[in-house]
């Protein structure tokens, strides 16, 4: 099959964002939880996890930034835009409710995300190549993390598996909205840049299915899945995180910290 | 053992810590020295992990990227920290288990410090620069220290919080190159911050009533009073070169001694924070157990299937 055209500079400054929004907003959901956890290890770990997305982040917003140039930088980025702007699936800012959620949520975006990393390494974007490698190891180390956790959840005790149930009945529908290409991500994967992301459909529910049979837990029957976030329209939950992550930004403008 | 074979082992002891040997977890020790160092240490891995609150508090509106990620950084040396020094506090016959309910029930200490709010995003730079500061003037100290495990802990600590000195020195310093509103900032962190760090020091010489038998044991090398003239010393510069004013009219260099004068410390106000009313005393503990309660079905379900992994191992070795 032969490439498409490259996209357009705005179109690939775009792509790369709305791959890193749903790290930045996962990232910014661990890192308030630091000091929080159910022990220090759980703690170390989520905070460890927290920083390898913000790490991402940063690679993903600096290189958009030089591709939009006009005084773009990573922070004008992650903090200066509207809610609608933000490209993040709505499974990443759902709250934290309990460990249950955190680990079904981490979960469920673990998979897809190393899925992702998996195809972004053959891209035909060299940097977004580069970022990919570097990154697919760190997302490996949190498959298995947040796998281990699911697992212990799930096959602990009644309470536990029940938590653990209520949390995947909850988050399951939003485990679907990042596989429906937008205008974006179809123009930067017929270009080679960006990946077949319907192809990622089947691999993604084998590996949640094998986890969760190992964990004793079951899907939800007759899911409507949820989306929207690609499209800039989220949940409730999203203002408080952005007003809250944008709060410095907005009260002092255009000061250097 | 009678009263005689526990004096000469106690003399063996005594001779092996003035020679800088290290006491390790299963030599004899006095009853005294293991009790005394399970309350040190744990009070020191309890300040670890109730100092990841202020700071944690500005994880989520910390103003950059870059800032954002070397605050959680910071917040995880600190669980690193709390950590090790459980860990340490373990190895002479207690459980962390029985540590956190010491800290939980109020019947454990950790540095008051951490009772004081953090207000502006300056305040994680003042943390960084006077706390840790102050802390390391404590910790170098230490590593020194008789006991074994808790002198190695330290050596990595102290690592890591010069670094986070120089980082919130440097937050600071950003700030104080910055516009008015934010040279403001810096300037009412340190106002706040300044007393409460001097306190960290711990009473007066002469209401210090540990102190003798801390120094034999090498759990202090310096008094509270030496170390607190020091940390004025090498702060003072400090403060001056980026254009901070401390907030104490009698500060001033005495050329005779060689040292900075300065004024004196609010008592009262030190000895209602360790009682328990300082600004956030009850909130700090209430996240600490809130953290605990919500995480109990956690830690259970974790041991519930490792026992369960446990009887699928010997079922299958049987088979």
């Amino acid at each position: 099959m032969t490439a498409a055209a490259a996209p357009d500079t705005r179109t690939l400054a775009d792509f790369v964002i709305g791959m890193a929004d749903n790290d930045l907003i996962l990232a910014q959901q661990l890192g308030k939880l630091c000091g929080h956890g159910p022990n220090l290890e759980t703690d170390i770990a989520l905070t460890n996890i927290s920083l390898d997305l913000f790490g991402q982040v940063r690679s993903c917003f600096q290189y958009a930034a030089t591709l939009l140039g006009n005084g773009a930088t990573e922070d004008t980025i992650a903090f200066l835009r509207k809610e609608h702007e933000y490209r993040n699936v709505l499974l990443v800012e759902q709250p934290s409710l309990d460990f249950g959620h955190i680990i079904v949520r981490q979960f469920l975006y673990d998979v897809f995300h190393h899925l992702l990393l998996e195809r972004l390494q053959f891209s035909a974007d060299e940097t977004i190549a580069a970022i990919a490698r570097k990154s697919i190891k760190e997302t490996a180390y949190h498959v298995r993390f947040s796998a281990d956790w699911l697992v212990r959840l799930g096959d602990g005790n009644d309470e536990s598996r029940a938590r653990a149930q209520a949390a995947l009945d909850h988050l399951w529908p939003y485990a679907d909205e990042w596989f429906l290409p937008t205008a974006v991500e179809s123009a930067a994967a017929a270009a080679g840049i960006g990946a077949d992301l319907p192809s990622l459909r089947e691999p993604y529910q084998r590996k949640v299915a094998a986890v969760l049979r190992e964990a004793t837990l079951e899907l939800p029957a007759d899911t409507h899945f949820r989306k929207g976030g690609k499209q800039g329209i989220h949940t409730e939950h999203m203002g408080y995180i952005l007003a809250e992550m944008q709060s410095m930004q907005r009260t002092y403008p255009g000061m250097q910290w | 053992m009678n009263e005689a074979q526990t004096t000469s082992l106690e003399e063996v002891f005594n001779r092996r810590i003035d020679a800088e040997e290290k006491i390790e977890p299963k030599d004899w020790m006095p009853e005294k020295y293991r009790k005394t160092h399970i309350r040190q240490i744990s009070q020191h891995a309890h300040s670890e992990i109730v100092g990841m609150l202020p700071e944690g508090n500005w994880i989520s509106r910390a103003p950059t990227l870059r800032r954002k990620v070397a605050l959680l950084a910071k917040v995880q040396d600190e669980a690193g920290h709390g950590l090790y020094l459980y860990s340490a506090a373990e190895t002479l016959g207690i459980s962390r288990d029985e540590l956190l309910d010491q800290l939980h029930d109020g019947t454990a200490k950790y540095s008051s410090i951490f009772n004081y709010p953090t207000l502006t995003w300056a305040d994680i730079g003042a943390i960084g620069w006077l706390v840790d500061g102050a802390a390391i003037m404590n910790q170098v100290a230490l590593i020194n220290t008789s006991y074994g495990p808790y002198s190695r802990a330290m050596v990595r600590i102290c690592k890591e919080e010069s670094f986070h000195q120089r980082q919130g020195y440097e937050i600071l310093m950003t700030l104080m190159k910055g516009t008015d509103e934010q040279r403001a900032m810096a300037q009412d962190a340190l106002d706040r911050w300044w007393w409460p760090s001097l306190m960290m020091f711990g009473p007066r010489d002469d209401e210090s009533p540990n102190t003798a038998q801390s120094m034999r044991w090498k759990l202090k090398r310096k008094s509270n009073d030496e170390l607190r003239q020091a940390f004025v010393d090498q702060t003072v510069p400090q403060a001056e070169l980026i254009g901070l004013r401390i907030p104490d009219p009698a500060l001033c260099w005495n050329e005779e001694r060689g040292h900075y004068d300065f004024g004196e410390i609010d008592w009262d106000e030190f000895r209602q924070v360790v009682q328990g009313n300082g600004p956030c005393n009850r909130e700090r503990l209430e996240a600490r157990r809130a953290a605990h309660r919500n995480g109990t079905w956690v830690r259970e379900a974790a041991l519930a299937h490792a026992a369960k992994q446990a009887d699928r191992d010997s079922l299958r070795k049987a088979i």
